[in-house]
């Protein structure tokens, strides 16, 4: 298959000299990246690279300190997450990403938010529209559960789900707020193969909705399996970009984990 | 000006006893994440304590006072350990709902026992005033004064010269972390909450000396002590201490220019402003957790 | 059979006045009604979106205070020498506006201060209602301050084509704070159900994940604010216009803590907690004051949050259901999911 960004060189998502800075620390340096509509990307790095932070500038959790990021054309710097999720750009989280102590069902009822048409006056009153608005999110919840693969467990506490299926959620809740462009945070660390075999199926479908995918992520073989292109971080700057082909060949990419690798050891 | 001179003496021994208790309250808060309802019923604990010993038992005033802080820093050790420690992994609502509930019973124990009509304590110290040019001041709010910033100073060398308060630093910081390089933080927890108490017991026995006690004194004494933690930031010793003048100022103003009736009205005027304005606090530079 | 329970609930409470003849049980029965009211409008805010607002009481008093002063007018001087006065208004309207005004102070305390949280949030609220009690006690032009505002007519019904009714017994008054209740009840019970009760719950839960799925943090507090401030009104002036006299300690911490108490022990988040925990509060003075001073009542109250704290930390309400084995969220999942019960019912 080839690289879908040729076949849309449309750029959806845009960050232009972006840099964070939190006190004196420099979070990230001068970050330049675009990921074009229907692409799966990934960004990848040694922890602290500034993979997490990246994430959180573009969803709304954190002002870029300077530089801008654009969303189809709309300026994201002072929006609010929930305006930027407004906009079709949804994220997930790297630990918790479901509501614990709600069950798998609501859990994708509340994912669910904005495709609600009723209003304060429809709930109080009872109104019609209510109750068809909620039979249209429930259709919809039971429908995004299938896709997912865990319409079994709908009736269980979300935080009794096994760690696997608890990521699966967190995707479906992402799903249900109707991304056109998805950020997925380390969504399969901690799984089982089985469980990133799963994962990866379920991405698949998920870009053949015609979903834009932004990645960050350790695992290299799924990296390497699911990109069109990979972006690598390294203390806050970009060092490399490209096809997985040319990453994973790339001295300096091999230099940062490498270094990285012996840091650690020394540190124990 | 003798008018506004005198709100300022008056000021300046308020500020002092209110800094005891926002110190209090600031190391319980900051260090051990619990919003401390009962703060006030110590300080009111504080106050009884005094009238029992020196008034009905007849101990001399001065080791009266040093009595009834040894017997709030028992009392804070004794809540620690029977309503803190086992709530430890509760969440911050659940702890402060718990703490409410001490406060009630406190405050209704001092009630049934004491009585609605309130007490008053004898000092050694003179009657007459002492007259500074055209100000008047008793040589006892003299004294509260100067009791109150020794046990100012003492409590930041204790936080600040001591290894008991190195760890108490050390848990404020990071409370996993100290607990991993060898701080028993459990101990900690207990020494805090015993400190503060019998900061605010000694803010209760000074204070209790010129004002008059009465079961209801501790429940404005809380909240006050939050407006002084919220306006001096979390955990520090120097803000609250300032945070405690400055509300005692505009106490003096408020009750002295406004309004007498508005006096108590200041304090929540200040964490109002404050939180919505600077939620930091005025003097804290670090930013806030959670 | 599940469904059936909060009428048959609804029965019985509809029947006592016809069997209770003792005036002071009716009494205990009416203000325990109000307060909850006044509690279930306080579940709203911490149960559901999660916010400790322990200055509840200032939208009980401040309702109280508007309703009784709208009926029975006023005449006061504010700043610059500008005069107001207003005539005394039909009742019912004072019960409408006192909701409505403690509403508008829900939505205004709601907007400034859910800018802080936790532990902030509960100290802002606790100023805001000290604040309120101050100068209910100090404005005496309007409030007659600590000499209380008396004479409060009870509430008035006048509907065209059946008469006119008012609310003078304590007959009457039992009926109009169970009506009162009930609606509460409706309101509270359908809007937890919907969107938008789900969107509170999401905030309680993880505030950053709800806001990343696209809701709106500032709007679903201040929403809940609105109706819990609005609900706790209509409950303050009930007990305004049923007393008929008011004074500043309507406004006392201790009424916000009474109101905690009842819902921490009944089961926050839960719609029949406040009611649960509501009758055992308002039935412990009842016993307990034929045996122990008021003082020693506040120890016991004190001592049992505490207890329950330590041993129902999620309130009578949860844990009955757990005994039970029903909850009631699982029941309206299966009923979401036909398809599932199978599954359900193997497992």
């Amino acid at each position: 298959m080839t690289s879908s960004s040729q076949t849309s060189t449309q750029p959806v998502l845009t960050l232009e000299h972006i840099a964070v800075h939190f006190g004196g620390l420099v979070a990230i340096s001068d970050l330049n990246f675009v990921v074009h509509e229907g692409e799966v990307v990934s960004l990848i790095g040694p922890n602290g690279a500034g993979k997490t932070t990246a994430f959180n500038v573009v969803t709304g959790f954190m002002r870029p300190t300077k530089g801008e990021v654009r969303y189809k054309g709309t300026l994201l710097n002072n929006l609010k997450p929930h305006q930027v999720a407004e906009l079709g750009l949804v994220r997930t989280f790297q630990r918790t990403s479901v509501f614990q102590n709600v069950s798998v069902f609501d859990n994708v009822m509340i994912g669910l938010h904005r495709r609600g048409r009723s209003h304060l006056w429809d709930t109080l009153l009872a109104l019609p529209r209510e109750r068809q608005s909620e039979r249209e999110l429930r259709d919809k919840a039971r429908e995004i559960l299938g896709t997912v693969g865990i319409e079994r467990r709908a009736n269980e506490l979300a935080g009794a789900l096994p760690y696997g299926d608890q990521r699966l959620l967190g995707v479906a809740m992402a799903l249900a707020a109707e991304p056109s462009m998805l950020l997925l945070d380390e969504p399969v660390s901690g799984m089982n193969p089985t469980e990133t075999m799963r994962f990866m199926e379920l991405l698949t479908r998920v870009r053949s909705l015609g979903v834009t995918i932004l990645l960050v992520e350790h695992d290299m073989p799924m990296v390497m399996g699911v990109s069109d292109r990979i972006v690598v971080l390294n203390y806050g700057r970009i060092i490399a970009e490209g096809p997985p082909a040319a990453i994973q060949g790339n001295p300096e990419v091999i230099k940062a984990y490498l270094g990285q690798g012996a840091k650690r050891r020394a540190g124990h | 000006m003798v008018e506004f001179g005198q709100h300022i003496i008056n000021m300046l021994i308020l500020g002092s006893t209110y800094a005891l208790l926002g110190i209090g309250l600031t190391l319980i808060f900051g260090i051990m994440r619990i919003v401390n309802f009962a703060h006030g019923e110590l300080y009111a604990f504080g106050a009884y304590f005094v009238y029992l010993a020196a008034m009905m038992l007849g101990i001399n005033f001065f080791i009266a006072l040093l009595l009834a802080i040894v017997a709030g820093c028992l009392m804070g050790a004794l809540i620690e350990v029977t309503l803190l420690r086992p709530m430890r992994n509760a969440d911050i609502d659940t702890t402060m709902l718990v703490m409410i509930g001490a406060m009630i019973i406190m405050q209704n124990t001092e009630q049934f026992i004491w009585g609605g009509v309130g007490k008053s304590v004898n000092t050694p110290f003179p009657q007459a005033p002492l007259q500074v040019g055209p100000f008047f001041l008793s040589w006892l709010s003299l004294f509260v004064f100067f009791a109150a910033l020794g046990l100012i100073g003492a409590t930041y060398l204790l936080i600040n010269r001591t290894k008991l308060g190195k760890a108490m630093r050390a848990t404020f910081q990071d409370r996993d972390t100290a607990s991993l390089m060898g701080v028993n933080v459990q101990a900690i927890y207990m020494a805090t909450f015993a400190i503060g108490s019998a900061l605010a017991a000694a803010a209760g026995a000074l204070l209790g000396a010129v004002y008059v006690i009465t079961p209801q004194m501790g429940n404005l004494a809380a909240l006050k002590s939050f407006a002084i933690v919220i306006l001096g930031g979390l955990g520090s010793i120097g803000g609250a201490t300032i945070g405690g003048f400055i509300l005692a100022l505009a106490e003096e103003m408020g009750a002295g220019y406004v309004s007498s009736g508005y006096r108590d009205a200041m304090g929540f005027l200040i964490i109002i402003a404050v939180l919505l304005f600077r939620p930091t606090g005025l003097f804290a530079r670090k930013e806030r957790i959670g | 059979m599940k469904r059936l329970f909060p009428w048959a609930v609804l029965l019985v409470f509809a029947s006592v006045p016809l069997w209770l003849n003792d005036p002071y049980l009716l009494n205990a029965f009416i203000t325990t009604g109000v307060f909850i009211v006044a509690a279930m409008s306080l579940n709203l805010l911490l149960g559901y979106t999660g916010q400790l607002s322990l200055g509840h009481v200032a939208f009980f008093g401040i309702g109280a205070y508007t309703s009784a002063l709208v009926s029975l007018g006023f005449d006061v001087e504010l700043l610059f020498g500008i005069r107001v006065v207003h005539e005394p208004w039909p009742v019912w309207s004072g019960f409408i506006i006192g909701t409505l005004v403690a509403g508008l102070f829900g939505y205004l305390v709601g907007k400034l201060s859910f800018r802080v949280r936790d532990a902030y949030f509960v100290i802002v609220s606790i100023s805001f209602a000290e604040v309120t009690r101050l100068v209910a006690l100090n404005w005496v032009e309007l409030t007659q301050g600590p000499l209380a505002l008396t004479s409060i007519p009870p509430l008035t019904l006048g509907l065209p084509g059946i008469g006119y009714f008012d609310f003078y017994s304590k007959q009457s008054n039992y009926y109009l704070v169970l009506g009162v209740l009930v609606i509460s009840y409706v309101i509270i019970s359908r809007l937890v159900k919907s969107r938008i009760g789900r969107a509170m719950v999401a905030l309680k839960e993880n505030e950053s994940l709800a806001v990343s799925v696209g809701i709106d943090v500032t709007r679903y507090l201040v929403l809940a604010a609105v109706i819990s401030a609005g609900m706790a009104g209509a409950a303050g002036s009930l007990y305004a216009h049923y007393l008929k006299i008011i004074d500043p300690d309507v406004f006392l911490f201790l009424y916000t803590i009474t109101m905690v108490i009842m819902v921490v022990t009944g089961g926050k988040g839960t719609l029949a907690g406040p009611i649960v925990g509501g009758l055992i509060f308002g039935f412990i003075p009842v016993i307990a004051r034929s045996f122990a001073a008021p003082e020693v009542q506040w120890i016991l109250y004190g001592a049992f949050m505490i207890l329950i704290l330590f041993v129902l930390p999620q309130g009578i309400v949860p844990a009955i259901e757990k005994w039970f084995g029903v909850s009631n969220e699982a029941d309206e999942a299966r009923q979401n999911t036909p398809s599932s019960a199978k599954t359900q019912d193997a497992s």
